[in-house]
């Protein structure tokens, strides 16, 4: 029998949640005051979560490696967050927003976790609402929507292109409240480099203060984890430089299991790559595919023309374009699943047809939406005839309101001017599902440690949907974990304060001291980035948008052998007792090297095309579905989660079969 | 003042990329890089600081360094980077400095006291007027960076305090709270050693999210009308 229990409650799925909820066991107010909760990340789910169990009465720790709980990236989300309040009253529901994302993760989550989630979903924006995030309103006065890829309501909630940025301030305008009480001290500018275990259970945490160099032992009763997701494993990526799987690789060490780490959400609408000195990759929120219409020059000539400078893309006729997934999509067009649309573009770019230097970009045009609005305004306007500069320019202003921010920023990066010629996109890895395998408490297979957000695996299956990960954050830090965590601490009121002082933390210490003495004192001649751009190529060559047996086998043995090169060569000036940048990145990359790995491995066993997980072996061969991604529901529909055992190629899989009642399995169809 | 040669920079690279480069350079050298903030690179955590040529994040206008591109720069040009200089923001080492005063103010009262329940009332509850909202989104766009406080001849910090202040005075959700909420956060802000603001507007200027001056002037009216209620 497999180790894993999900602990999913019995019962009908929609009301297993509010059940659970009135048998939960929990703690009386005045023991809360007895018990240390730590939380690594302030991100939407760290933060959130900080700032709700403080509010409940315990004494929390907050950890971030940014200057302020306030810069973690969350911030950078820019699209919006997904509610299901139907305002619009277009249908929308609980149970579709549920079916949604369950679909849209190509059934591979934990349907009780996902009606939680869609359950929860309407408090989130109320809360934020009531404490003072800007949500972008009509002129009614009341909220408005917009929508997103892979659905056919409108149910996302934004502020301008800054969706992650306001709702992350209000999360840390939340935290600011239980600081100024004193019931969260944060420790900002450190970095978790362990976890301490003693008797089996999560008891605290060896930290780095990154501006002194100084290790650190923090106690506690229960330890969160919220550190976000380990996209950064392919060097280039929309993450932050600083985004890493430090934290959840170290509790991964010490026994929580690692789920379905070849989950990898690799993202349409990004900024292509201009040179080889790039360090980042910058997203251009999903919410253009609302508006802007994808395409190829239909004739390699002309892709060739335009290359060369001979052509612009706004010579093209309509009949010279390839508006390709209009074309193979009819029914959700440029508004397909992420998945589905980086797949699209690979395809066309493979083909010989991308539209730069690299050939890796295609086009993103909003001339269509921009005459659209401009005729519709003249009509609102009552302007009678309106000649075609009028038009623009009224179509114009609208476009600039919508995504105005957007379009500066790509102004700023690229040089051209995206009113007048189309943006130039390609896919990038954006966000990870795969993680931390929790059960439904959100707890790990550590007794008393959690993981929140997306440093976990839940709700997402393969793929996950626009504007839904803000919601899973907020979800799990606002509404789920303050609940779960209560049945845990309810056995604790009789533990009192955890010494730091034991064997157990002297251990750990040591060990983290041992490490960092190493990468002091190994003179190499390699930079970390050295290797982090190597191991970064590997994952994107082969462990990138499709995937085949032969390249995972050879990513595995290619990263095991960039790790033992990385012990001997890597190279980090300066010292530990101060800031060092490059002692950091040596740790986090460090993780990455074993984690790659392991990510390989779990690819290599799932044999089917899920949602972000594309494996060439795998298509459909005939019928309307021909080329499409063929999963494999008999053989697969289970979660990987895999148990540390020394070197990741050793690592030991444990199954967790997943139970669809609410929901038939089918082909994900946007034809 | 250290002097360092770079080679091989496109015009495409932003200026961080350079300072990558730079860094590469020195860690293969064998010697220390140049410590600097950074984080998400897209112009929206604050995290990335420098006075670059005697101004804050550099001479293009709505960026912060990170966004900053060298195709602003001329072959052959020799550039001036210091950190922000202000005594509520003390250096830590080379261009990093400690901005953990901005946190204190918020602490203050950058909240309105809310339990994060979810048992609060629905959403579309209280209609706000659009102008409103969007008024308050704009001073909430605020990231915190502090580059107005190091273009600021006296390092005032009343750009940033009266964006914060201004997004919950111009939501009903706020108003509650008004009057506590500016003045203990003005109190804390002269605490943190700020200076005082003399209408000079390069906070404004060197702004790269654009935060208007006219929160300064919101601020003050609030911080007036909150003293005369007292």
């Amino acid at each position: 029998m497999s180790v894993l229990d999900s602990k999913v409650p019995k019962g009908p799925l929609k009301t297993k949640w509010t059940d659970y909820k009135d048998h939960i066991n929990l703690v009386n107010p005045a023991n809360k005051r007895n018990i240390d909760v730590i939380v690594v990340g302030t991100g939407l789910a760290g933060g959130s979560a900080a700032a709700t169990l403080a509010e409940l009465g315990y004494n929390v720790k907050t950890f971030c490696y940014q200057d302020s709980p306030r810069r973690a990236h969350s911030i950078a989300a820019q699209g919006g967050i997904n509610a299901a309040k139907n305002y619009q009253g277009d249908g929308d529901s609980v149970y579709r927003l549920f079916y949604d994302t369950v679909k849209g993760g190509d059934y591979r989550s934990r349907e009780a976790n996902v009606y939680r989630l869609a359950e929860v979903s309407a408090n989130i924006i109320d809360q934020c609402v009531a404490q003072g995030v800007p949500f972008a309103r009509d002129y009614g006065g009341l909220l408005d929507n917009r929508s997103f890829g892979g659905v056919l309501v409108s149910r996302t909630f934004y502020a301008k292109g800054q969706t992650g940025q306001q709702l992350l301030l209000g999360a840390y305008s939340a935290m600011n409240r239980q600081i100024a009480r004193g019931k969260i001290v944060p420790y900002n500018r450190h970095e978790m480099l362990d976890v301490v275990k003693v008797d089996g259970k999560a008891r605290g945490i060896i930290a780095r203060n990154l501006v002194t160099g100084e290790l650190e032992r923090h106690s506690a009763h229960a330890v969160v984890i919220a550190s976000g997701g380990y996209g950064n494993l392919y060097f280039l990526s929309t993450n932050a430089m600083g985004s890493n799987a430090t934290a959840a690789w170290k509790i991964h060490k010490k026994g929580a299991f690692f789920a379905n780490p070849c989950y990898t959400q690799i993202h349409p609408t990004c900024i292509p790559r201009s040179g080889d000195y790039q360090s980042k990759l910058t997203l251009m929120s999903e919410s253009l595919r609302n508006d802007g219409r994808i395409w190829v020059p239909k004739n390699i000539e002309d892709v060739k023309a335009i290359r060369e400078g001979r052509k612009k893309p706004t010579d093209l006729s309509e009949d010279e374009r390839d508006y390709y997934l209009e074309r193979r999509y009819p029914a959700f067009g440029n508004l397909v699943p992420r998945d589905v649309a980086s797949r699209a573009a690979k395809e066309r770019c493979d083909a010989g047809y991308g539209v730069n230097a690299t050939g890796e970009a295609v086009y993103l045009d909003f001339a269509s939406a921009i005459e659209r609005y401009g005729k519709e305004q003249a009509k609102i306007h009552n302007i009678q005839n309106p000649s075609a500069a009028k038009i623009y320019e009224l179509g114009k202003a609208i476009i600039e309101a919508k995504y105005g921010n957007l379009f500066q920023m790509y102004e700023k990066i690229v040089d051209e001017n995206p009113y007048e010629t189309p943006m130039m996109i390609y896919p990038a890895v954006h966000y990870t599902m795969g993680g931390i395998w929790v059960d439904y408490n959100l707890m790990t297979t550590i007794p008393g440690c959690y993981a929140i957000g997306e440093a976990n695996f839940s709700d997402h299956g393969a793929n996950r949907l626009g504007a839904s990960a803000l919601m899973q954050g907020l979800a799990d830090g606002y509404f789920v974990l303050p609940y779960t965590i209560g049945d845990y601490l309810s056995n604790e009121i009789r533990t009192g304060k955890i010494p730091t002082d034991t064997p157990e933390f002297d251990e750990a210490e040591k060990s983290v001291q041992d490490k960092i003495d190493f990468f002091i004192s190994n003179n190499g001649k390699h930079s970390v980035d050295y290797y982090h751009k190597k191991l970064g190529k590997i994952m994107w060559d082969k462990c990138g948008m499709s995937r085949n047996a032969q390249g995972l086998k050879e990513a595995a043995s290619e990263i095991k052998e960039l790790r033992e090169d990385f012990y001997k060569n890597v190279s980090v000036p300066g010292t530990a007792n101060e800031l060092n940048s490059e002692l950091e990145k040596a740790g986090r990359v460090a993780d990455f090297l074993e984690l790659g790995e392991l990510f390989a491995k779990d690819a290599l066993l799932r044999e089917e095309s899920c949602g972000g997980h594309f494996r060439e072996e795998s298509v459909e061969l005939e019928g309307e579905q021909k080329g499409e991604a063929k999963r494999n529901d008999a053989e697969f529909a289970y979660v990987a989660a895999w148990e540390y055992k020394g070197e990741p190629s050793e690592a030991v899989l444990h199954k967790e079969q997943l139970e669809f009642n609410e929901i038939e399995l089918k082909q994900r169809s946007y034809k | 003042m250290v002097d360092y040669k770079v080679t091989d920079i496109s015009e495409h690279m932003s200026f961080l990329e350079m300072m990558d480069v730079l860094n590469e350079q020195l860690v293969n050298q064998g010697e220390e890089p140049v410590a600097f903030d950074h984080d998400c690179r897209e112009g929206i955590c604050g995290m990335c600081s420098m006075y670059i040529n005697g101004e804050a994040h550099g001479p293009d206008r709505g960026v912060t360094t990170c966004q900053l591109h060298m195709r602003m720069f001329k072959d052959g040009d020799t550039i001036t980077i210091e950190p922000f200089r202000a005594k509520a923001f003390p250096v830590i080492k080379d261009l990093v400095v400690d901005r953990s005063s901005f946190d204190r103010i918020q602490h203050a009262g950058g909240y309105i006291s809310v339990n994060t329940s979810g048992n609060t009332q629905d959403a579309n509850a209280i209609p706000i007027s659009k102008y409103a909202a969007d008024e308050a989104m704009d001073a909430a766009t605020c990231i915190g960076c502090g580059a107005c406080v190091a273009s600021c001849k006296n390092a005032s910090a009343m750009l940033f305090v009266g964006a914060k202040v201004s997004q919950y005075a111009l939501l009903p959700q706020g108003r509650i709270e008004a009057v506590d909420r500016v003045k203990n956060m003005v109190a804390q802000m002269d605490l943190e050693g700020f200076g005082n603001c003399t209408n000079t507007g390069a906070c404004e200027i060197e702004c790269p999210k654009g935060i208007s001056l006219e929160n300064i002037a919101r601020m003050n009216r609030e911080y007036l009308s909150a003293n005369i209620k007292d």
